[in-house]
């Protein structure tokens, strides 16, 4: 206890120098911006602006990036509470509840509230992050490719059971997400799978361009020829403060949010995505009314956003304890790192305790930083927004294109991203929810990885997923769902998905 | 036809495609033991038709294709025609020159706004975009063949 407080001191004496302060700011800065701004989500940000920190030394660019990310994730709400457009695929979730406050009138509200869940989730998870780190990347290290599989068919399980509406659709939406991420070289045996001589679909399809297609140009496909825009809310200052409902009502959220953001965090997979996602599903299920879900609960603002946040810190547990990357976001932070001649792992705490102490320093700095930007200043960051409509959405899509072409620099991502917004605006249409597609894009080349070296270790015994006790524990879970979710159909009930379709239609 | 027939048989249909993708494309299957590269993607496949067969039999209730509002859809392809236009010229006319033209088209052709409000806004935004990412944060982005 004593070493870890002489650590952070440590550390703060670091984090609290002008020039690492300084970078933290424009960090946070930035990846608020970046996270405001549809399209361009934390993973493009960290991508675009690495080579802007070449000329850094290790601890400004490492504190630089990873207030990107953090900022991005804050940032990300924005544009999803007030627009419906989810600045990053975290802020998928924010999209449905906080937009719904918004239209309420509640925008200023469900903006504080994101500002600070994520605060409190951040600031929690960075002392869990400090205290927890060891036992928990040790648990962590007992997940062998059987409790991947698990655990990444739990997460689509969850996903699917979420889903408003029809859990048939959720699950046939996460298998076109699978098969999508099908394509590409086949790790274990080299072959290409759907790329028709392209040689960049090699590397299998990007998350970028299909989160980016699938809701950002999906949603300007939807909204741009319509005869009345969407309006960009304008929440005044005044208005930013939640009534004291709605405080007693996001509080649990937050607490809950932010102990399952970090876990999730701190296992491999999107888990600032999964996150969010389990959040939303859990909130909705201890809710009295999970009726309100969809039609501004607080709880389905308050939960996924401090979960994200709180995973963005869970996720760097492994990679700065074990030096493995969780995600896709932490793999190009391991990549800055190493870039700037940082090696993660056990050995980073005793050969670097200034980055490492002064980076977890840093992250309590730029809570508060992005505390301070979040809530004052949201007003100065909606400015964007208030752009008119017919300026703003053509801006938009060049930062997409700008974002995610700059990812690999490839137009087949341009390519990509065109195709799949037309697929999103035609999902939409029809109803099918599009948020299962982009995590089964993610998930799908792990999932494929984890079954079939799973099969090797047990000499292609399916039975190894069931003898191992954490992945037991997850598919009884997974089942469990797959059972709630066919309830309904043995009592003839109506469950919660089947109300909230009946309250939409008006008939509830 | 209602969207969960139609949405339904299109899933049906893409997994039948990929099915039949994978034979043509002689993917080896592997067997259950011991998956091989086809394995997977067939094993989607089959998943994907099974539920897009079911979405599409239980839907006989849901609301028909035609119902759904699709008034914006010329504008919607408008905007996709644009976006496969800057993937074509991006690497051809460098990424100032391929932005200003989308953001003048879609401002002063589809939004209809004043030619001098389009001129400018494109213009200042693709110089602007251009200085703040290529030049000030480094980050490549395409120049056409004569430097700009």
């Amino acid at each position: 206890m004593l070493e870890t407080i002489q650590n952070l001191a440590l550390g703060f004496s670091v984090a609290l120098s002008p020039p690492v302060l300084l970078y933290a700011f424009v960090g946070c800065v930035v990846g608020t911006l970046v996270g405001v701004l549809p399209g361009v989500g934390p993973l493009a940000g960290i991508s675009l602006l690495l080579p802007a920190t070449f000329g850094l030394n290790a601890t400004n660019a490492i504190v630089m990036l990873a207030g990107i990310y953090y900022g991005a994730m804050y940032g990300g709400s924005t544009t999803s509470i007030l627009m419906r457009i989810p600045g990053e695929a975290a802020s998928v979730m924010t999209c449905i509840d906080g937009y719904a406050m918004a239209r309420k009138g509640r925008a200023g509200a469900a903006l504080a509230i994101a500002a600070v869940g994520s605060y409190v989730a951040g600031t929690v998870a960075v002392i869990l992050l400090m205290f927890l780190a060891p036992p928990l990347a040790a648990f962590a290290l007992r997940f062998g490719p059987p409790e991947y599989f698990a655990l990444l068919l739990l997460g689509l399980l969850v996903l699917a059971y979420m889903s408003g509406g029809s859990m048939l659709k959720g699950i046939a939406m996460a298998a076109f997400g699978l098969l999508l991420g099908m394509i590409g070289i086949d790790q274990m045996t080299g072959y290409f799978r759907f790329a028709y001589g392209v040689v960049e679909l090699g590397d299998g399809i990007g998350v970028v361009p299909v989160a980016v297609g699938l809701f950002g140009v999906a949603e300007i496909l939807a909204t741009a020829g319509q005869e009345t825009p969407p309006a960009v809310m304008k929440p005044k200052l005044r208005e930013l403060l939640p009534s004291k409902q709605e405080w007693r009502e996001s509080a649990a959220p937050i607490g809950r949010g932010t102990i399952l953001g970090f876990l999730i965090g701190i296992v491999p997979g999107s888990a600032h995505i999964i996150s969010s996602f389990v959040s939303y599903a859990v909130e909705r299920k201890l809710s009295k009314t999970p009726e309100e879900f969809g039609r501004g609960a607080v709880a389905g603002v308050a939960g996924p956003e401090s979960a994200n946040n709180s995973a963005t810190a869970g996720a760097f547990v492994p990679m700065l304890a074990l030096g493995v990357p969780s995600g896709p976001i932490p793999a190009v932070m391991l990549a800055a790192m190493m870039v700037h001649g940082v090696a993660p792992g056990p050995m980073l705490i005793k050969q670097q305790p200034e980055l490492f102490w002064g980076f977890i320093a840093s992250m309590y700095v730029g809570n508060v930083v992005l505390l301070i930007l979040n809530l004052p200043l949201v007003g100065l960051f909606v400015n964007v927004l208030r752009v008119p409509y017919p300026l703003l959405y053509p801006a938009i899509l060049a930062f997409s294109v700008l974002g995610v072409y700059a990812v690999n620099g490839s137009v087949v991502d341009v390519w990509i991203m065109m195709v799949m917004g037309g697929v999103g605006y035609v999902l939409r249409k029809l109803d099918f929810e599009t948020a299962p597609v982009v995590l089964g894009v993610v998930l799908a080349p792990m999932l494929e990885m984890a079954l079939r070296q799973s099969l090797a270790m047990s000499d292609g015994h399916y039975g190894i997923f069931v003898h191992r006790p954490i992945s037991a524990t997850l598919l009884s879970v997974g089942a469990v769902l797959v059972l709630l979710a066919l309830r309904p159909l043995v009592t003839k009930t109506l469950d919660w998905r089947a109300r909230m379709a009946l309250a939409e239609k008006g008939e509830g | 036809m209602t969207i969960d027939r139609f949405g339904g048989g299109m899933l049906a249909l893409l997994a039948l495609f990929t099915i039949e993708e994978t034979w043509r494309l002689r993917l080896p299957m592997g067997n259950l033991q011991s998956p091989g590269p086809a394995y997977m993607p067939v094993l989607l496949a089959m998943l994907l038709l099974v539920f897009g067969v079911l979405v599409a039999a239980m839907g006989g209730r849901a609301a028909r294709v035609a119902e759904v509002g699709w008034s914006e859809w010329r504008h919607a392809m408008m905007i996709l025609v644009v976006i496969a236009f800057i993937a074509l010229t991006l690497e051809r006319l460098g990424y100032r020159i391929t932005i200003a033209v989308a953001l003048a088209f879609m401002i002063g052709v589809l939004e209809r706004r004043s030619i001098v409000t389009a001129a400018v806004f494109a213009l200042v935004f693709a110089a602007g975009s251009f200085y703040l990412f290529e030049t000030l944060l480094r980050v490549p982005l395409p120049r056409s063949p004569w430097g700009i």
